[in-house]
């Protein structure tokens, strides 16, 4: 809660952290599919007893050994950094938001580190049936650890089931259930391991194209797609409807984000659904710089009214129904939120400095004032914006959020087709002769990564300037530090960062073209 | 089960901070890791017994890496204050011990492979500089718990930093330094004494047993000067009734005084430290690293406990004496510590299939035949 905000240091802080975690999301969703691949794959081998899918295992095992260093690496910066560059949200949330990171740590990392160490360095050790369990309880561990880190994101985009303490200045966790199990947080816990079992199926397939390309290791790369496309089909089904299930989310929670997704400017009864457009460069209304125009678009009219309210006809508002307000139908204008956000700051600040004081009668009244049910429900729930200083602030970046969207979108669909062909293609043993195919599915490994980084693009920047909705925007939530010092931990991050993941293409692309071995490597 | 849902807040903060006590002394038992890097140097003359120090020490380096982050994740969840003081204010001493992680990580799974990019050389230097670094880093961040920092924190909590140097200002106190350089030849220790336990190589056993003498004379020395120290000087005490803090003499000292059983785990920790130590010295024995790595556990456990138990504040502000943090005014709510609580019972059973996982992963010591090919293993 800063007095004065530096804006270049705030930009350097949310640099930083998109940084990382961008970084960290370049290697956590290959994690999140492939271990459940690897588990697959391995109990054929402990099926069937033979040996070349031992070799399949060993192989996609070596890969996502190197993709797991990296991931860690990058993991434990995320975790320090909410408090070194966002030390007021760590106060102010860490009640809540701190319960899963203890918890994930607990359970979930413990649980994969060590079953990961069996995998790896169990071969003839263990017994093969503890090993399959241990590689499935790998797989289980990494989707452990997304559950929890995901409810506290989810948590930050939809805060349920906490209430604002004014003794300690901070929100406190009431309700363990409603935060584990708001749908916000199901639907963003199943949407993104999903959208790592897609990636994962892709990974796989595309790396085993090359081989067949190169005619080398042909069993091996059959057996692998024959995996890799019937799960990678079935998570693309899941990944549809859980984002379906997002947007409806986001639909309620975060009209703003949604009016971006979607670049509605103006509300309106039936709503459609754009499937493609493009936004114009230029400013189209003089009183609000963010606001550009379509240029050109194609879109599925009322689908939008209905895939939220199941009502072709139902309202959506857009970015000026929610700036300026809307009467008729029940929006608050920004303006009038700001004024109810500020009341209830100056009333916490009133409360607080009556106790310094000592005034023990007129702390006693402004408390009383600050929890009753009026107050939280008309001005409280408004806090955060006691914080913004224009409403424009309020706008996120429509282009990137609308952009973002529909490349993720449109990608989904085409991955799910992928899988679909990959399988039939190999079932009729065509793979070998669409040498075409095969090298669009090299191609569409650098796509579903970019599909990762879009979705978290939507996420985050589509919630922006809040870092927990409606309470604190990320400009009250950032560590009082000088901007050069963020500067320069943002450049050593960019460095070393940039050199490892370097060094993993490098390793990775020299491991995969030596290929799989008998017996390991 | 009832049971924990009528715990009271104070119980439920001195069982979080018993919890946060016990996390940071297992980081320090398994800084071993760091240690045996901070080794392949002086040990490892040649490429191939490198390999195999990093070999045996590849195998552990992601549960020390798990237990810090899981330090942090509790840190947070329990006494979110400290973690937005901390954190947010010594970011250069932070950011310090990130960065010295990060290039730790990757370091095991990229050295050997071919096309690694940067070197296996300059891998083994990450791995050298982590293990000198992370080590003296924490027992410094540490030694501020007792020796406090510049901080002040409004009464709507937020929190500033004092210092400009934003945390690296604790190298200039002696007691922090001397606390870093205790842990740091005790990881020493406890790695000679591990490398001795898993390793199946004659010379490299004779060659850890000498640098035994050495490195334990300089853990004593600095380990004895900062613990006289802290007997003798005066702590951070708060007043449970009006939460005033006050500085008192011998408060430290008093504190063991005060918690008999935590004096009796300290000199018992001690006492088994040294234990394991003579004997891999006079009896050739491979068993040391189990008193010497038990002692430590219960050594540190006892250091962290007088910190923050009997009224101490465990992160005292020299800048402002009621600014200091103890496990009262900065823990999170009753609520949140229930909730964790029963989570926490789900740590002896973490503990079990660790143990029994690796029971069956060490059966035999390692050697030179494991990492030169012929089985099956993972080699870095
Ligand atoms: C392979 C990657 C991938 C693909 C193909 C899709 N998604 Fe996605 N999406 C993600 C990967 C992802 C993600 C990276 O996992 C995100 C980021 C945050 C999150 O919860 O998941 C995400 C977020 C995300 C959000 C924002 C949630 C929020 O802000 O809380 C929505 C509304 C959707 N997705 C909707 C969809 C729809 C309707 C898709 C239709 C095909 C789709 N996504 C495909
Ligand atoms: C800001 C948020 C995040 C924080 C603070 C965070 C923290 C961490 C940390 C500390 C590690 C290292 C754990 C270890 O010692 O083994 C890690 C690794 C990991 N994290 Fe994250 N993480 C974040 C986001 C996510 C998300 C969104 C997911 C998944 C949905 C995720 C999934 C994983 C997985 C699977 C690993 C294992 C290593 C890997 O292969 O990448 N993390 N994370
Ligand atoms: C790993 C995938 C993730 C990616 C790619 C990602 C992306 C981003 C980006 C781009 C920003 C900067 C937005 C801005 O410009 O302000 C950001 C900020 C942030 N994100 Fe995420 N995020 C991820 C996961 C998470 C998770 C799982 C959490 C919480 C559990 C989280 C919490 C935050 C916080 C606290 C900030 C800082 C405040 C802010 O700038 O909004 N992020 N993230």
């Amino acid at each position: 809660m800063n007095e004065i905000v530096d804006l270049s240091l705030l930009s350097w802080s949310r640099g930083q952290f998109a940084l990382t975690a961008y970084y960290h999301w370049l290697f956590v969703p290959l994690t999140l599919g492939i271990t459940f691949i690897l588990a697959i794959m391995e109990t054929i081998y402990y099926k069937t007893g033979n040996e070349e899918w031992k070799k399949i295992t060993r192989f996609w095992m070596n890969v996502f050994g190197i993709n797991f260093a990296i991931g860690v690496a990058t993991g434990i910066i995320l975790e320090f950094q909410f408090g070194t560059n966002w030390s007021y949200y760590s106060w102010f949330v860490g009640d809540i938001f701190g319960a899963p990171l203890a918890i994930e740590g607990i359970m979930a990392f413990f649980l994969e580190s060590t079953f990961i160490a069996v995998m790896f360095f169990g071969w003839g050790k263990v017994s093969k049936k503890f090993h399959l369990m241990s590689t499935w309880l790998t797989a289980i561990g990494a989707n452990l650890s997304a559950l929890w880190i995901l409810v506290a994101n989810a948590w930050m985009q939809n805060p349920v089931g906490m209430r604002f303490n004014p003794d300690t200045a901070r929100n406190e966790m009431v309700n363990f259930w409603k935060v584990f199990l708001s749908p916000m947080a199901i639907n963003k816990f199943l949407h993104t391991i999903s959208s790592g079992f897609v990636l994962a199926g892709v990974f796989i397939i595309g790396i085993s194209a090359w081989f067949l390309l190169k005619r080398r290791e042909v069993v091996f790369a059959k057996k692998s797609i024959l995996v890799a496309s019937i799960f990678g089909f079935i998570s693309s089904l899941f990944l549809i409807t859980t984002g379906d299930g997002s947007a409806r989310q986001v639909a309620f929670k975060q009209p703003m984000k949604l009016a971006a997704m979607e670049g509605l400017y103006q509300g309106k009864k039936g709503a459609g659904l754009v499937a493609f457009g493009i936004l114009s460069p230029f400013k189209t209304d003089p009183d609000n710089k963010k606001h550009n125009d379509f240029l050109f678009k194609i879109e599925i009219p009322n689908a939008l009214s209905y895939m939220i309210h199941l009502d072709m006809d139902a309202f959506v508002p857009g970015v000026k129904d929610l700036i300026d307000g809307n009467k008729e139908e029940g929006f608050l204008s920004a303006s009038d939120k700001i004024s109810r956000g500020k009341m209830a700051i100056e009333t916490l600040r009133n409360y607080k400095n009556a106790l310094t004081d000592g005034n023990i009668t007129i702390a006693a009244q402004l408390r009383e004032k600050f929890m009753s049910e009026d107050f939280q429900e008309n001005y409280f729930k408004y806090f955060g914006y006691g914080f913004v200083l224009n409403s424009n602030e309020l706008i996120p970046s429509i282009q990137l959020v609308f952009y973002s969207f529909h490349i993720m979108v449109i990608l989904g669909t085409w991955f799910l087709t992928f899988f679909g062909l990959s399988f039939y293609l190999l079932i009729n043993d065509k793979l070998t002769r669409y040498r075409i195919f095969l090298k669009i599915a090299i191609l569409t490994i650098p796509l579903v990564y970019l599909a990762q980084m879009a979705g978290w693009t939507v996420a985050e920047m589509g919630r922006q300037p809040w870092v927990v909705q409606n309470l604190l925007p990320t400009s009250a939530a950032v560590t009082n530090i000088n901007a050069g010092s963020v500067m320069v931990t943002f450049w050593l991050f960019a460095l070393v960062f940039t050199l490892l993941l370097i060094a993993e293409i490098k390793i990775m692309m020299e491991q995969i073209k030596i290929g799989p071995k008998e017996g390991g490597h | 089960m009832i049971m924990i849902g009528q715990l009271s807040h104070l119980t439920l903060q001195y069982y979080w901070w018993a919890i946060i006590s016990l996390l940071g002394a297992l980081l320090v038992l398994l800084l071993f890791v760091q240690g045996g890097q901070s080794f392949i140097y002086e040990l490892g003359q040649n490429s191939k017994d490198r390999t195999l120090i990093i070999n045996a020490l590849g195998r552990k380096w992601e549960f020390t890496f798990t237990t810090l982050v899981t330090f942090g994740g509790a840190f947070f969840a329990s006494f979110p204050l400290f973690y937005s003081t901390s954190f947010g204010g010594a970011y250069w001493a932070w950011m310090a011990l990130l960065f010295c992680f990060i290039v730790q990580a990757v370091s095991y799974e990229f050295r050997s492979k071919p096309k690694n990019f940067l070197g296996k050389k300059t891998f083994d230097a990450f791995l050298f500089a982590n293990g000198i670094l992370a080590p003296v880093l924490i027992g410094v961040v540490v030694g501020t718990f007792f020796n406090g920092a510049d901080f002040s924190v409004s009464n709507l909590k937020v929190s500033h930093w004092q210092h400009p140097a934003r945390g690296l200002e604790a190298v200039l106190n002696f007691s922090n330094v001397s606390l870093g350089l205790a842990v740091l030849y005790l990881s020493r220790i406890l790695a000679l004494l591990y490398f001795m336990n898993s390793i199946d190589n004659d010379h490299l056993i004779v060659r850890s047993k000498k640098k035994l003498i050495f490195n334990t004379i300089l853990f004593l020395f600095f380990f004895l000067f900062f613990v006289v120290r802290l007997l003798l000087k005066d702590g951070y005490a708060y007043d449970p009734e009006t939460m005033k803090v006050s500085m008192e003499p011998f408060k430290y000292f008093n504190n063991l005084i005060a918690m008999p059983v935590v004096l009796l785990l300290f000199l018992v920790g001690v006492l088994s430290v040294l234990c394991g130590i003579l004997l891999s010295l006079l009896k050739d024995s491979d068993r040391g690293i189990w008193f010497t790595g038990g002692g430590t556990i219960l050594t540190v456990f006892a250091l962290l406990l007088i910190a923050g138990y009997n009224n101490t504040c465990y992160y005292p502000s020299n800048f402002d004496l009621q600014s200091s943090l103890n496990i009262v005014n900065s823990s999170s709510s009753r609520f949140t510590l229930t909730t964790m609580t029963y989570v926490s019972l789900a740590i002896p059973f973490v503990l079990a299939y660790i143990w029994y996982a690796w029971k069956g992963i060490n059966k035999t010591k390692i050697t030179d035949q494991e990492i030169t090919g012929g089985s099956e293993g993972h080699i870095y």
